[in-house]
């Protein structure tokens, strides 16, 4: 190996090439860290710019400097101009956590924006425990977790998975008897499904009413599978299928449910993970009427959509920019951040952390979202049905807000838990023994 | 548009007498039923729905067909509803008459699936009769599927008059499903109704007999066990031939992603990681010249991938032989650097697509002769498998016949048999070399013509197929076109055959498992080169 090393390092060809690639990533890196103001507050962004997370993660990216933008022209926050930081984690999940040091103790940001995906959270929360920083979290996620320093603004579970199900057993949704609740295997759609699975089972539906398929991240050949969902639907009794399919598979899996002809008037598809942006990659002519369940959509008619919309598109100069919900999470996360640190006066992150619950924030479907003392939200749920045109009509709404719960009420294992920051100042306290630090971490 | 129009109007006065006849409309049963689509709830909506069916009323037709094409307005505060024509002009859909000044809340009457679903029920029934064959076949299913009993006298009068045998045969089965599934039905008519049911031969047969309750007549429980043994015999045939389409059809992307590597890696001896994303410059110069058409000339559209495909070879092919000329050429002979290289140049590739056309995926639409799906026996096959299937063979054909038959072909072979030998005879080895690596790629982005049809076409698109390609060009043995074929189609076929029994996830494991097996037992895959060659 050291042969080869210096063969390399002494060819004088290969010599240039090294000098240039340098020279290239010097250049790209300087490119983020702009000339620095003398007083501003630094905003740390985590998100992905390359890799196989940067189709989702880009757009958030680009929302946290637009909303870092807007807040400038206002002036900023306590009287100084934000500064965002901007870091590539390239989708790979140990350099979660380095870039999340970096951003702490080298850039000094007062408060981190970032991850999609639960394991790149997971990878960079022994960091801001152990740096004492706070991480905003806008993605559906599995919830069974709630960290001192770390605010959901995504939805738990039962803000998106369990009240989609209940629209499918309502008579509007199709009074759906038999389940498939098909995902990508890993953590996010195991949790959820194993709580959709104990949920529907408290509801009276049988085992052999329900069938759960994994498929491999970016599966790409849905046939085995689609026919196996038809043949499963074909038996009598109105099915539906749930599915926490992740990004990339999405596509050719619908594709697939097209071409053999499914329509969602036979057997209807809920998403937990196909948006706006997904769907801009799709034609949608033959998906008409399946289904996706979120707390936000972008065809929702309200004033403060519209301008943020029209602000969004103007933002990134291209019309056709859709929006999306974890879009809406940071734009509810950053303004209840700025509320938080408007309050204290200051950035310091133990007192924002106390601030921070109570506070509340306007979200883009026309409520005000609070941050609860478990560190996630309260979100309306909507369902909605794909259009012709990639947009949602939305067909179900729930009354009012949900508040986010962090540990499921569905599992043996985290019904007994609590989570809360303001009183009891624990994430897992045990309703049943007293003590703080139950289970999970 | 004009004329189906007036058919259903004709149409709708013909059953409406009927149906009329049967049920004895009362007057006003019409715009009662009109009311509940002013509610702007999806209950009041199918209740609309079946009470227009059921009032018989000859103007139930325009409107069940205009809530269809989400043409049916409403305004909930004068609680009228309108029509509105193709040309946006409004009708009022109690009077008839034209409006002038819409009120201002109006707004169109909102589907869900509950109302899709009972409006093709209804609307199944009402086009029974319709002229065109397609839509009465389109409408007797419509009524299999729906199972409304109410049907049963529409239906037994269109079969009188059906001449179409394949609409009469749905038909047939429509009214077998009503009749048995319908609790007043005679035991008679549902021994009569079995046979017919039971010579689908599909997974609905199968339901509609399993649903046949358990203290049904003798001779109808009888009748039905005995169908439904038969169902399920030809059933578990059909999934046997439909496990090995599938198969056939997996096998041939695996072949479409790997053949090109078959050339740089097989041929030439060059790990070329960068050759998934030669896939995806493919499938970007399909998007690129689908955004071009649809910008110019909609109307060629169903011709994009034609135009696609050369192109894509060329661009690809182009690609391929820069890198050669300026990387790979330098690293012959040392496969760790090529390795190095390559997957670095991969990364790069990526970036530069992602910077370009931003990270999402973009749209690459299905040209008509490639959308949808057609019955064949007890299988569905879908149109874009079936044409990748055949154009994976004509490439491999092609490729085989370039190797062969053409004077590059042999060149190409001299100099990756003996290249010492081959320069001496007075062939440019470098200049061959370049074309063989250029050939390998443009093969590589004609893959990724097809590919964008079944896949996502983001920068990670190659990513998913490069394991894949080495797994099937090893396996097949290295240097050996058919091995590759062979190897591509052994691949997919016990994929899916292991797919059903032990899960997407672990038959790629599997699969994985026993190609790590095989190559212990036979490092130089299945389809060995003899020789002096392999020594080089």
């Amino acid at each position: 190996m050291l042969k080869a090393r210096t063969a390399v390092a002494s060819r004088p060809s290969a010599r240039r090439w090294l000098a240039a690639a340098a020279g290239l990533a010097v250049a790209v890196s300087g490119a983020f860290h702009t000339a620095q103001a003398q007083d501003t507050i630094k905003v740390g962004i985590l998100h992905s710019l390359s890799g196989t997370m940067a189709i989702s993660e880009t757009t958030l990216k680009d929302t946290m400097l637009f909303l870092i933008d807007e807040q400038n022209k206002k002036g900023g926050v306590l009287g100084k101009k934000l500064e965002a930081v901007v870091v590539d984690p390239a989708s790979n999940w140990p350099l979660f956590a380095e870039k999340a040091r970096e951003l702490i103790s080298k850039d000094k940001v007062a408060v981190v924006f970032g991850c999609w995906t639960s394991v790149s959270r997971k990878s960079v929360l022994p960091v801001f425990k152990e740096l004492n920083s706070i991480l905003f979290y806008p993605v559906q996620y599995e919830g069974e977790e709630s960290e001192r320093n770390v605010f959901y603004t995504g939805a738990a579970p039962n803000q998106q998975a369990i009240p989609a199900v209940d629209y499918l057993m309502s008579k509007d949704g199709g009074s759906v008897k038999r389940w498939v609740l098909a995902g990508t295997d890993y953590v996010y759609p195991r949790t959820t499904n194993k709580i959709l699975e104990a949920y529907l089972k408290s509801k009276g539906v049988k085992d052999e009413d329900i069938m759960i398929n994994y498929t491999p991240f970016g599966h790409s050949d849905w046939q085995t599978i689609v026919a196996d969902i038809k043949k499963f639907g074909s038996a009598g009794k109105k099915t539906a299928v749930v599915s926490t399919i992740n990004g990339d598979a999405n596509v050719p899996f619908y594709k697939e449910l097209g071409n053999q002809g499914i329509k969602a008037t036979d057997i209807p598809v809920v998403a937990f993970s196909v948006g706006e942006e997904e769907l801009a990659g799709l034609d949608t002519k033959p998906l008409v009427g399946h289904l996706a369940a979120w707390n936000y959509f972008e065809s929702i008619k309200n004033p403060a959509n519209a301008e943020f919309i029209k602000k969004w598109q103007a933002f990134t100069k291209n019309p056709k920019r859709v929006t999306n919900d974890p879009m809406e999470a940071h734009v509810i996360g950053f303004n209840m951040w700025v509320k938080a640190v408007e309050k204290v006066k200051s950035t310091d992150p133990d007192k924002v952390i106390d601030a921070l619950p109570g506070i509340e924030a306007p979200n883009l479907t026309g409520g005000t979202s609070k941050m609860l003392p478990n560190h996630h939200i309260t979100k309306p749920v909507f369902v909605g049905e794909i259009k012709a045109d990639g947009q949602f009509d939305v067909v179900w709404k729930t009354k009012g807000l949900v508040p986010g719960d962090a540990w499921t009420d569905y599992l043996p294992g985290s019904k007994d838990l609590e989570a809360d920051w303001v009183t009891l100042k624990c994430g897992n306290y045990n309703k049943v023994t007293k003590k703080c630090g139950g289970q999970g971490s | 548009m004009r004329s189906v129009y007036d058919h259903i109007m004709a149409l709708v006065v013909a059953v409406g007498l009927i149906v009329g006849a049967v049920t004895g409309a009362h007057a006003g049963a019409y715009e009662d039923a009109l009311a509940g689509f002013t509610a702007d709830s999806f209950g009041d909506t199918v209740d609309s729905i079946e009470a227009l069916t059921a009032s018989g009323d000859p103007r139930a037709g325009a409107v069940l067909e205009a809530l269809q094409d989400q043409r049916l307005m409403y305004s909930a505060e004068s609680k009228k509803v309108f029509l509105k024509a193709k040309d946006d002009k409004l009708t009022d859909a109690e009077t008839g008459e034209a409006v002038a000044s819409p009120p201002a809340d109006i707004d169109n009457v909102r589907l869900n699936n509950r109302v899709r679903g009972a409006l093709a029920a209804a609307l199944g029934s009402l086009t029974l009769m319709a002229k065109e064959p397609s839509r009465r076949l389109d409408a007797a299913q419509a009524v299999f599927k729906s199972r409304d009993a109410s049907a049963l006298p529409a239906l037994d009068k269109a079969l009188a008059a059906e001449t179409d045998a394949r609409v009469k045969k749905a038909l047939g089965e429509a009214r077998a499903a009503i009749l048995l599934t319908s609790p007043d039905a005679s035991a008679e008519d549902k021994v009569a109704a079995i046979p017919v049911i039971a010579a689908r031969g599909d997974q609905d047969a199968l339901a509609l007999l399993d649903g046949i309750p358990g203290d049904a007549p003798p001779q109808v429980a009888q009748a039905a066990a005995a169908a439904k043994s038969k169902v399920q015999g030809s059933l578990a045939v059909w999934n046997a031939v439909q496990n090995a389409w599938y198969g056939l059809s997996l096998g041939s992307v695996l072949l479409l992603a790997a053949i090109g590597l078959a050339i740089t890696f097989g041929v030439m001896g060059v790990i070329n990681m960068a050759h998934g994303e030669m896939v995806m410059l493919g499938a970007y110069t399909t998007f690129v010249v689908q955004e071009l058409i649809r910008a110019h000339n909609p109307a060629l559209f169903d011709y994009s991938l034609v135009i696609a495909v050369p192109l894509a070879f060329l661009v690809a092919g182009a690609v391929g032989v820069a890198i050669e000329r300026s990387i790979i050429r330098f690293l012959y002979g040392r496969p760790l650097e090529t390795l190095l290289a390559t997957w670095g140049l991969s990364l790069i590739l990526q970036q530069a697509v992602r910077t370009a056309f931003g990270p999402t995926n973009k749209d690459v639409g299905n040209p008509s002769w490639m959308s949808g799906a057609f019955d064949f026996g007890g299988i569905t096959i879908t149109y874009n498998r079936l044409w990748i299937i055949c154009f994976t063979l004509a490439v491999f054909v092609a490729l085989l016949g370039m190797l062969r038959f053409t004077r590059l072909g042999l060149e190409m072979r001299a100099v990756t048999q003996n290249r010492s030998m081959a320069a001496a005879m007075g062939i440019r080895t470098a200049r061959i070399d370049a074309l063989t690596f250029g050939l390998g790629s443009g093969i590589a982005g004609i893959a990724g013509v097809a590919l964008s049809q079944i896949d996502n076409v983001s920068p990670n698109l190659g990513q998913g197929y490069i394991i894949d390609s080495f797994m099937v060009v090893v396996f097949g043995g290295v240097g050996n076109l058919w091995g590759t074929l062979v190897g591509a189609l052994t691949l997919g076929i016990a994929n899916k055959f292991l797919e059903p029994y032990a899960g997407a996830v672990l038959g790629k494991i599997a699969i994985l498992v026993f190609i790590i097996l095989f190559i212990q037992k036979r490092p130089r895959g299945m389809f060995a080169l003899k020789g002096r060659a392999i020594e080089a």
